[in-house]
C-alpha cells in the first residue's frame, strides 16, 4: 500500500489530493461554523440569543443559509463586464483556498513543506486584493468602484507593515520555513519577547481581512455594501467565504508566527497529550474569538485615521522595531546561524 | 519530463499574455494580462529552482505595483473612438521605430554565441545553501554598498514623487489627532432648548462647534481659519 502512494505517479497523486482535501474540508466546514461562531458570539455580546431555530444551538443555521444562497438568482448588471464579474468571486476564493497548502498543522505536516513558505503566504494574501479590485471596476458600479479603490489602497498600506513584522520575527528564527518558525519558538512564543510586533500583525491582520474597525472597503453606511454590492447568490457566496477563510488563514499566521503554531503552551505532560492540530486550531478559535470581539467593540475608523495608522504609525513602528531586533540579537549573539541549510 | 512540460505550458500562457496586454482593446484588460505574465514568469522561476526570486516577483509586482497599475488604469476614463482618431498619422512612426528595433533584435541575436559549456555548469553555485541565504550572502555582505545606492536612487524618485504631487490645499480637512482625543463632551456638545415652532436657523443655526472644533485642524486646512469662515461657508451653502 505504501508502495503504491509513494512510488507510483498514479499513487502520489491519489496522495496529494486526499492530503488536498484533509486540508479543504474542514477548512470550510470551519468557515460555515465560523459564520455561526460570529452570530453567537455578537449576540452573547450584546445580550441577545443568535440563531437558534435551525438544529440544536442553531447549529444548521449556516447550512439553511448556504443553501438559501445557493437558489436565489444570479443578476448581472447590465453593464457589467461579465467575464471580470464572474472571474473575481473565484479569484478571491480559490486564492483563500490556495494558501493553506503550506500552513503546518504538525511537526512537518503540511501539504507543501517548501523553503520560502512565509513569503508564500505573503503573495497569496497581496494577491487578495485583485478580487475586489476587479469585482469592483467589473459591476460598473460607483459605489462597488469607491470599495474597490479603497480596498486596494488599504491593503497595500496594511501589507508594508505586516512585511516588516514578518521581518523580525525572520530574524529570530533564520528560516523561511513555516515549519522552522514553529520550531523556534519552542521555549518561548514569540507573542512574549515580541509583544508589540504581535499587537501591530494583528491590527494589520484585522485591516488586511477587511474586517471591522477597518471594514471600509464594504462600509454599510457610505457605500451600501461596497465592492459586492452588485453580487448575488453564489457569487456573492464566494465572496462571504472567501472573507472567512480568509479571516481563519490570517488567525493562523498569527498562531504560527507569534502563538507557537502546533506546539503546546509548556513541553509537559499534561499539555502534550493532545496532539498538534488540536493545539493550532484551540489557538487558531482564540484569534478569531479576537476578531469578532473587536468587531462588536469598535465602530468604524474613517477613511484618513486608518491610513495615518497605517503609514505614520505601524510602518515607523514596526521599521525601528526591526533594527532594535536585529541590533539586539546581534549584540548579544543570538543571531541563528542555521538558517539556509537546505 | 513533468518539468519540460511545466515549462512548455508556463512559457506559451507567458508569450501570449504578453501579446495580449499590446493587442487588447481595453486598457484594464491589458493589465490584468500583464498580471497573468508576471505570474508564469514566476513560475519559470519555480521551474528553474528559483523559489526566492519567484514569490518575490509575486510579492512586488503582481501584489504591489501591478495594484498601483491597476488602481490608476481603472480610473482612467477613456474615450475609444478618439484613441483610434490619431492612429493613420502615427503609424508610419510606430513602423520606424519598430522595425529598427526589431533589426537591432536580430543583429543581437545574429552575433549572439553561447559559451560552450554554460548548459553543463551546475546551476547552484553555493553547496548546501538556500537560494535564498545565497542571496542574502550575496546582497548583504558583498554587495551592501551598490545595494545601498539602488535604496537612495528609489528614494530619490519617491520623494520627487511627493514633491510633485503634494499640494497644500484647504479643502480638505487634515486633524491633530492627539487634540481630537483629548476633546471632551462639554468642549463639543450643546444642548439647545427650542421654544414650539420654531426654527433653529433663528437660534444660530446647525453648525454651532465650540473652538475645539478649530483648535483640531492642522493650520491651513479646512475649518482651521476660525469662527468666522465656517460661518461665511454656511451661509454661501
Amino acid at each position: 500500500m505504501a508502495q503504491f502512494f509513494y512510488h507510483t505517479l498514479i499513487g502520489q497523486i491519489i496522495l496529494m489530493v486526499l492530503e488536498t482535501l484533509a486540508v479543504l474540508v474542514p477548512l470550510l466546514i470551519g468557515v460555515a461554523y465560523l459564520t455561526l461562531m460570529e452570530r453567537k458570539v455578537m449576540a452573547a455580546m450584546q445580550m441577545r440569543r443568535g440563531p437558534n431555530v435551525n438544529g440544536l444551538f442553531g447549529l444548521l443555521q449556516a447550512f439553511a443559509d448556504a443553501i438559501k444562497m445557493i437558489f436565489k438568482e444570479t443578476v448581472i448588471p447590465s453593464g457589467a463586464n461579465r467575464a471580470l464579474f464572474l472571474f473575481a468571486p473565484f479569484l478571491t476564493f480559490s486564492l483563500a483556498m490556495l494558501a493553506w497548502a503550506v500552513i503546518p498543522t504538525g511537526n512537518g505536516l503540511a501539504v507543501a513543506n517548501i523553503n520560502v513558505g512565509i513569503l508564500y503566504l505573503l503573495a497569496i494574501s497581496s494577491l487578495g486584493v485583485y478580487g475586489m479590485l476587479i469585482a469592483g471596476w467589473a459591476s460598473n458600479s460607483k459605489y462597488a468602484f469607491l470599495g474597490g479603490l479603497r480596498s486596494a489602497a488599504q491593503m497595500v498600506s496594511y501589507e508594508v507593515s505586516i512585511g516588516l513584522v514578518i521581518v523580525s520575527v525572520l530574524l529570530a528564527v533564520g528560516s523561511l520555513n513555516l515549519n522552522d518558525i514553529v520550531l523556534a519558538q519552542r521555549h518561548v512564543w514569540f507573542c512574549l519577547p515580541m509583544f508589540p510586533m504581535f499587537i501591530v500583525f494583528f491590527i494589520s491582520a484585522l485591516a488586511e481581512t477587511n474586517r471591522a474597525p477597518f471594514d471600509l472597503p464594504e462600509g454599510e453606511s457610505e457605500l451600501v455594501a461596497g465592492f459586492f454590492v452588485e453580487y448575488s447568490s453564489l457569487a456573492f457566496g464566494l465572496f462571504f467565504l472567501g472573507e472567512y477563510a480568509n479571516m481563519i488563514l490570517m488567525s493562523a499566521m498569527v498562531s504560527i508566527l507569534f502563538l507557537g503554531g502546533w506546539l503546546p503552551p509548556l513541553g509537559i505532560a499534561p499539555f502534550t497529550w493532545l496532539p498538534g492540530p488540536i493545539w493550532l486550531i484551540f489557538k487558531i478559535l482564540f484569534c478569531l474569538f479576537v476578531f469578532i470581539w473587536v468587531r462588536a467593540t469598535f465602530p468604524r475608523y474613517r477613511y484618513d485615521q486608518l491610513m495615518r495608522l497605517g503609514w505614520k504609525v505601524f510602518l515607523p513602528f514596526s521599521l525601528i522595531w526591526m533594527i532594535a531586533t536585529a541590533g539586539f540579537l546581534m549584540a548579544t549573539g543570538l543571531l541563528p546561524q542555521t538558517g539556509g541549510i537546505n | 519530463m513533468i518539468p519540460q512540460l511545466v515549462f512548455y505550458v508556463f512559457a506559451t500562457v507567458l508569450l501570449v499574455s504578453a501579446t495580449m496586454v499590446i493587442t487588447a482593446r481595453n486598457p484594464v484588460h491589458s493589465v490584468l494580462f500583464l498580471i497573468l505574465g508576471f505570474f508564469n514568469a514566476a513560475g519559470l522561476f519555480l521551474v528553474a529552482g528559483a523559489e526566492f526570486l519567484a514569490m518575490l516577483l509575486v510579492i512586488v509586482y503582481v501584489g504591489a505595483v501591478a495594484v498601483l497599475f491597476l488602481f490608476v488604469v481603472m480610473m482612467l476614463d477613456i474615450d475609444f473612438t478618439q484613441m483610434r482618431e490619431g492612429f493613420q498619422r502615427y503609424a508610419p512612426i510606430g513602423a520606424c521605430v519598430g522595425g529598427i528595433l526589431f533589426v537591432e533584435l536580430i543583429m543581437a541575436l545574429g552575433n549572439w554565441k553561447m559559451a560552450p559549456d554554460t548548459g553543463l555548469a551546475p546551476l547552484s553555485g553555493a553547496p548546501g545553501l538556500t537560494n535564498t541565504a545565497a542571496l542574502g550572502t550575496l546582497i548583504y555582505t558583498h554587495y551592501v554598498l551598490l545595494f545601498q545606492a539602488c535604496g537612495l536612487v528609489l528614494l530619490v524618485a519617491m520623494i520627487g514623487a511627493i514633491v510633485l504631487t503634494l499640494r497644500q490645499t484647504n479643502t480638505g480637512r487634515r486633524q491633530n489627532i492627539s487634540k481630537q482625543h483629548a476633546r471632551t463632551r462639554e468642549d463639543t456638545l450643546e444642548l439647545v432648548d427650542l421654544p414650539l415652532g420654531e426654527n433653529v436657523l433663528g437660534n444660530g443655526g446647525f453648525l454651532r462647534p465650540h473652538n475645539s472644533y478649530y483648535e483640531i485642524a492642522v493650520p491651513g486646512s479646512y475649518g482651521s481659519g476660525g469662527q468666522t469662515e465656517a460661518d461665511e461657508r454656511e451661509k454661501g451653502a
